[in-house]
């Protein structure tokens, strides 16, 4: 139960990883398969953006007024909701508001029935990724097709996504081709692995399907509040089949995901397909407000735990993210690791910080851990988010929280605590950086005793220098 | 609906906002020190090159030749029938047999052709914006046919996307088009035509 008004992060969904982050990231390091396909892919994509990136003259402006645009949103978040509300509303659309995951899988069935469907087709999105929609629907007879080509690929595959735009990225051409065999009904068995072949089959099964479909759902890149629009980017035409065919059409949206102002977008419509597909433009952008050409339309606005990370003043940037997936794709770390080691629906370095943020750090405790803060992230973020600075922040938040666990400190919080008291008393420091120094006399030790023995384990101990930097400023007639 | 539990999530989501930015953040203005609308000259060569870098089939004619070359178009594609919305310039229709609205969606996708306008284009970008105004029809007219014919008027293309924001109804239907439907979600390996129209023409007049 959450008492009205207090922030709480209670969001409930594919967000919790089932095992820690270094277990999941073992496994994945020992799949050379895996490992071939990413690396070959996070290869092309990272290439494609840095082209499309250095044509733009004023990249790093846009970049800026990215970042401006998402604080101004942030800092006034109950009024732009409140706009976007009144905006839908006037044109004919119905706005249903979701405290967390089970609330808005609630509401999306109930009105699923109220529009007597059994069966959806859906958009890919990440906000119904993220609140396990789907299995949600399963629950309720409904059944959900995915129409996204990887996500038919990974939903066919019984299989998780891996990177929040190319989710079967972990997946090579002839497992594609064994997956349609296998599971894809009516599907021609001279099948190849030729790419174009496979798009062509994924086309065929799933027309009649839009065709016929009475209900769609949808996530949403952006929407303008002053304006009421909505928006999905996207390439192959799935998305426009389901934005535009079926009767009644339900998209469910974070509420952090909208822009003040229409002209805003002039800055995300040039920023989000360079930083996420590599292209200049994706092929289809769908732009609707309220309901549209005799369709119904129902937005459902989430918090599952937005409302929490907008409570720390140090973590909100978090929420300017516009999901263009720039960041794994430079990741020294998800290259090798994959997404399924980070057991939430958003992976890779912005995952490391929001899945921790969305459902508390004690329930993502190694996630803030799994990065080297190269800061190669930061650099290709075009909403400039601080993603090195906010890992650190939450190691500190995640050792908080051990230490409000055991109610005993952790042996990493009592040598902080200790180098603390001593770094505020001069006379002391000095002492121990020149026991420190002596301790080059004595036998040498490459590994430290228990608990410190698990960092020396994988680490030689490094010499203390013969000098200490104090030592030397006044033997050298530096000012005290 | 449930409109009590509605309205307890709404007025609940909204108090936790207001709690959440109890420390009342005043982030910096916003800096359009970006090329901004009306800042670069619109560049028609520039279109052609990005239509083409996206595989879309580019043909060019003066003001007075739309008619004749739609048909040379449609006859060197071997497209018998195909649907024109309503407002399509009369002058420019070309003598093929002509579907016009309203149409059904099996409709569409028996005839598997469609001629339309468009609003306006960005050069930058190699972008065509549909907005359902004369000559463009609803949204799935120009998605459920397998082939997609656009006349752009050359005075419609602008330099680069703020021209084309500042112009738009956000209000209205909107689609934005750079190039025919495509996935790369295979090894990223580019792949034209899942669902939308596979073979994209355009052609720029004047």
């Amino acid at each position: 139960m959450t008492f009205l008004g207090i922030p709480t992060a209670s969001s409930t969904g594919h967000l919790r990883a089932p095992r820690t982050f270094p277990e999941a990231a073992h496994d994945a390091l020992g799949n050379a398969q895996l490992r071939r396909n990413l690396g070959d892919a996070t290869a092309t994509i990272r290439a494609k953006r840095a082209g499309v990136v250095a044509e733009l003259p004023d990249w790093e402006q846009l970049r800026a007024a990215g970042a401006a645009i998402k604080d101004e949103t942030l800092a006034h978040l109950d009024e732009y909701l409140i706009q976007l509300e009144e905006q839908v509303t006037e044109r004919g659309g119905v706005v249903h508001w979701a405290r967390d995951a089970d609330e808005a899988n609630r509401t999306v069935v109930e009105l699923v029935r109220a529009a007597g469907a059994d069966e959806v087709v859906k958009v890919k999105s990440m906000a119904t990724q993220e609140i396990a929609l789907n299995e949600a629907l399963a629950d309720a007879g409904i059944t959900a097709l995915e129409t996204d080509l990887a996500e038919l690929i990974v939903q066919l595959g019984h299989d998780a996504p891996s990177h929040i735009l190319v989710p079967a990225i972990h997946r090579n051409r002839s497992e594609i081709r064994e997956i349609f065999l296998r599971e894809m009904a009516g599907v021609d068995p001279a099948l190849t692995d030729d790419p174009r072949a496979l798009a062509e089959a994924a086309r065929t099964y799933l027309r009649r399907k839009f065709l016929s479909a009475q209900v769609a759902i949808s996530g949403a890149n952006f929407a303008v509040a002053e304006a009421g629009t909505l928006c999905v980017f996207e390439s192959e035409g799935n998305g426009r089949m389901c934005l535009t065919l079926p009767r009644t059409l339900i998209t469910v949206m974070g509420i952090e995901k909208l822009v003040p102002t229409w002209r805003d977008l002039e800055v995300f419509l040039q920023t989000l397909p360079r930083s996420s597909t590599g292209e200049r433009m994706n092929p289809y952008t769908s732009m609707w407000t309220g309901a549209t050409e005799g369709q119904q339309f129902h937005l459902v606005l989430l918090d599952n735990g937005r409302t929490a990370t907008l409570a720390d003043p140090h973590g909100r940037s978090a929420l300017r993210c516009i999901r263009c997936s720039a960041c794994l794709n430079v990741c020294p770390v998800y290259e090798r690791t994959g997404g399924h080691a980070y057991g939430s629906v958003y992976p890779g370095p912005i995952g490391a910080v929001l899945s921790p943020q969305l459902t508390g750090v004690e329930h993502n405790p190694t996630l803030p851990f799994a990065s080297s803060l190269c800061g190669a992230c930061f650099d290709a973020c075009p909403v400039a988010i601080d993603i090195p600075s906010m890992l650190i922040h939450l190691r500190a938040q995640v050792v908080d929280a051990k230490r409000e666990a055991h109610h005993t400190p952790t042996p990493e919080a009592a040598i902080m605590a200790a180098a603390a008291w001593t770094m505020n008393r001069p006379r002391w420091w000095a002492r121990g950086l020149r026991a420190a120094r002596l301790s080059r006399f004595v036998r040498r030790r490459r590994a430290l005793p228990p608990p410190l023995s698990a960092w020396t384990a994988s680490r030689d101990l490094p010499d203390p220098p013969r000098e200490t930097l104090r030592d030397w400023w006044q033997r050298e007639g530096g000012v005290q | 609906m449930n409109e009590g539990a509605a309205t307890s999530a709404r007025e609940e989501i909204l108090s936790r906002i207001r709690t959440a930015l109890g420390d009342r953040p005043s982030p910096a203005p916003v800096a359009r020190d970006y090329r901004v609308a009306g800042s670069v000259p619109a560049d028609v060569e520039q279109f052609v090159d990005r239509l083409v870098d996206y595989r879309a089939t580019v043909h060019r004619c003066g003001s007075d030749e739309p008619a004749l070359r739609l048909k040379e178009i449609l006859d060197a594609r071997g497209v018998p029938r195909l649907v024109v919305p309503d407002g399509f310039p009369p002058a420019w229709l070309p003598a093929a047999s002509l579907v016009t609205e309203p149409v059904s969606t099996e409709t569409l996708d028996e005839v598997g052709a469609v001629l339309t306008t468009c609003a306006l284009a960005v050069a930058e970008t190699g972008t065509i914006v549909l907005d359902a105004g004369p000559g463009q029809g609803p949204r799935a007219l120009t998605l459920v046919p397998d082939y997609h014919l656009c006349v752009v008027r050359a005075d419609q293309v602008r330099a680069i996307v703020p021209d084309a924001v500042a112009e738009l109804d956000p209000r209205a239907p909107l689609t934005w088009i750079s190039g025919p439907s495509a996935t790369s979600d295979i090894e990223l390996r580019r792949v034209e035509g899942v669902h939308g129209p596979r073979t994209l023409d355009v052609l720029i007049v004047g």
